[in-house]
């Protein structure tokens, strides 16, 4: 299987060329976003950390920040500082020249003298990184290039029976085909934690994958808290999903079952092809934000109440096995997989379908949220989020 | 034959019912090729599970074929199984881990 995408000198293609305009701190977010309305073909997030922060949480923010600047998706990078950020946006943008060849350049708004000149200047570089994006033709790529991050929020019990056994189909079939995938939401693993390290290639995957949620467990509770206060959420129980061991039996099967050839750190890239998991929070737009970073070209996320979600850098593909969210949420639904429950058709079936939906965005078809313009982040912390 | 709930697995003590469920109302799942069924006691909400047996205060809860959780309080076959009644148990991660000698 192939697709329509950009080749990038350094590792996989991309499926899109967005010109990012990424904030090295908070202070820089409201002029990222002005310059990114004003520029068509570039994207912003808005970032709330970078400033006023111990040395973990500063770490995990630049993990970030360089990660969404590496994605394959994006065509360059417009680094917007303020000039007294932790770290400074020459050094962030030294780092991400240091990691990839793509155009980057920055601004901090305290040396151009204010806002407004910094968003003039920063517009200008824009515009013409867009205008030199625009001239990118795609190319035929294999599927063996793509990176899914495999995501699902605002669960309930259709997720577990339904849409996520379709997903874990779709990824065994993405992995035979030669492409790889990533699950995360590693506290979502857990009460299925066994089951998940069964997959693993080596026993010591297998242990790794027991250690982070013991870890992870441990983590929380050296702050007094517990994971199971906080999972399953109230939307969750509503929905039928009564312990966070009943949600993990039903999110863990969206992995597939394929050998786990690799396990990684929130926002860290993979090494390896196949599928993969990364140590992320349950908390969706957080571990969607540490996939992207970590180099997705797209996400697939399966909800069962809803949910609106997307992210500036890459599609996020919205699924959902409960027909009554599909006609509620038509707006922010982009599959309905509620003929699963209806017993029409299998979850093996939609895996099928799946694949070619997947195909299609990456041949440019936008998703909803990416039609809408959606950019949701979250950076997870030193006391992690659940 | 038209069901209203899903058993995950043969092992499961409980199935989810995929429609709203009435009192009253009989609840109609299949079990590979045959086809059970029991009367809900209370209402079940769409996506909520309902007892398949009389479960004593303690007892393990089983979804996938796996532990969902044990009971705080009796349940009797037909009512419903929710967060209320079931809770989460912590997990023996040591005897997961897979010994150096055995690598």
């Amino acid at each position: 299987m192939e697709f329509w995408g950009y080749k990038r000198k350094e590792g996989r293609a991309g499926i899109r060329n967005h010109v990012l305009i990424l904030p090295a701190c908070a202070c820089g977010s409201e002029s990222a976003r002005i310059v990114a309305s004003q520029v068509r073909g570039a994207v912003n997030i808005v970032f709330n950390t970078g400033c006023s922060d111990v040395a973990d949480n500063t770490a995990m923010s630049q993990k970030i920040l360089t990660g969404f600047a590496c994605n394959p998706n994006v065509y360059g990078v417009v680094i917007i500082g303020l000039g007294c950020e932790t770290v400074p946006h020459k050094e962030l943008r030294e780092k991400i020249q240091s990691m990839t060849s793509k155009p980057v350049v920055s601004f901090g708004i305290q040396e151009e003298g204010g806002t407004l000149k910094t968003i003039e200047k920063a517009v200008r570089a824009a515009r013409d990184m867009a205008a030199e994006a625009a001239m990118q033709q795609k190319e035929l790529c294999d599927i063996s290039e793509l990176l899914l991050g495999i995501e699902c929020g605002g669960s309930d019990a259709t997720s577990g029976i339904a849409s996520n056994p379709a997903v874990g189909e779709l990824s065994d079939r993405l992995v035979d085909l030669g492409a790889s995938t990533i699950m995360s939401e590693s506290i979502e693993w857990i009460g299925g934690e066994h089951i998940v390290a069964k997959r693993a290639a080596t026993p010591e995957i297998h242990n790794q994958i027991i250690q982070i949620c013991k870890n992870y467990e441990e983590h929380l509770k050296a702050a007094g808290q517990d994971c199971r206060g906080g999972q399953p959420t109230p939307g969750n129980k509503a929905g039928g999903l009564s312990t966070l061991d009943e949600k993990s039996l039903g999110c863990i099967r969206k992995g597939g079952t394929r050998p786990i050839v690799e396990v990684l750190d929130q926002a860290q890239r993979p090494t390896k092809r196949g599928a993969i998991v990364m140590d992320t929070a349950g908390y969706d737009i957080s571990s969607v934000t540490s996939m992207v970073a970590g180099g997705c070209n797209a996400v697939i996320f399966t909800t069962g109440r809803g949910t609106p979600t997307g992210n500036a850098i890459v599609p996020v593909i919205k699924v959902t096995a409960n027909g009554l969210t599909f006609e509620r949420m038509e707006d922010n639904m982009d599959v309905d997989l509620s003929s699963i429950i209806k017993g029409t058709k299998t979850f093996k079936e939609c895996g099928e379908q799946l694949l070619s939906v997947v195909h299609d965005i990456c041949n440019g078809k936008m998703t909803k949220a990416e039609a809408y313009g959606f950019s949701d982040i979250a950076v997870d912390h030193v006391c992690r989020f659940v | 034959m038209e069901v209203n709930a899903l058993l995950m697995d043969p092992k499961d003590n409980v199935v989810t019912c995929v429609a709203k469920v009435a009192a009253g109302e009989e609840i109609v799942y299949r079990d590979e090729e045959k086809v059970c069924r029991l009367v809900a006691k209370e209402e079940i909400p769409f996506c909520h599970k309902i007892a398949l047996a009389d479960l004593k205060e303690g007892e393990e809860v089983i979804k996938y074929g796996e532990l969902i959780g044990k009971t705080s309080q009796p349940i009797a076959r037909g009512e419903w199984v929710s967060h209320n009644n079931i809770y989460s148990v912590p997990r023996d991660y040591e005897s997961e881990l897979i010994k150096q000698e055995e690598m």
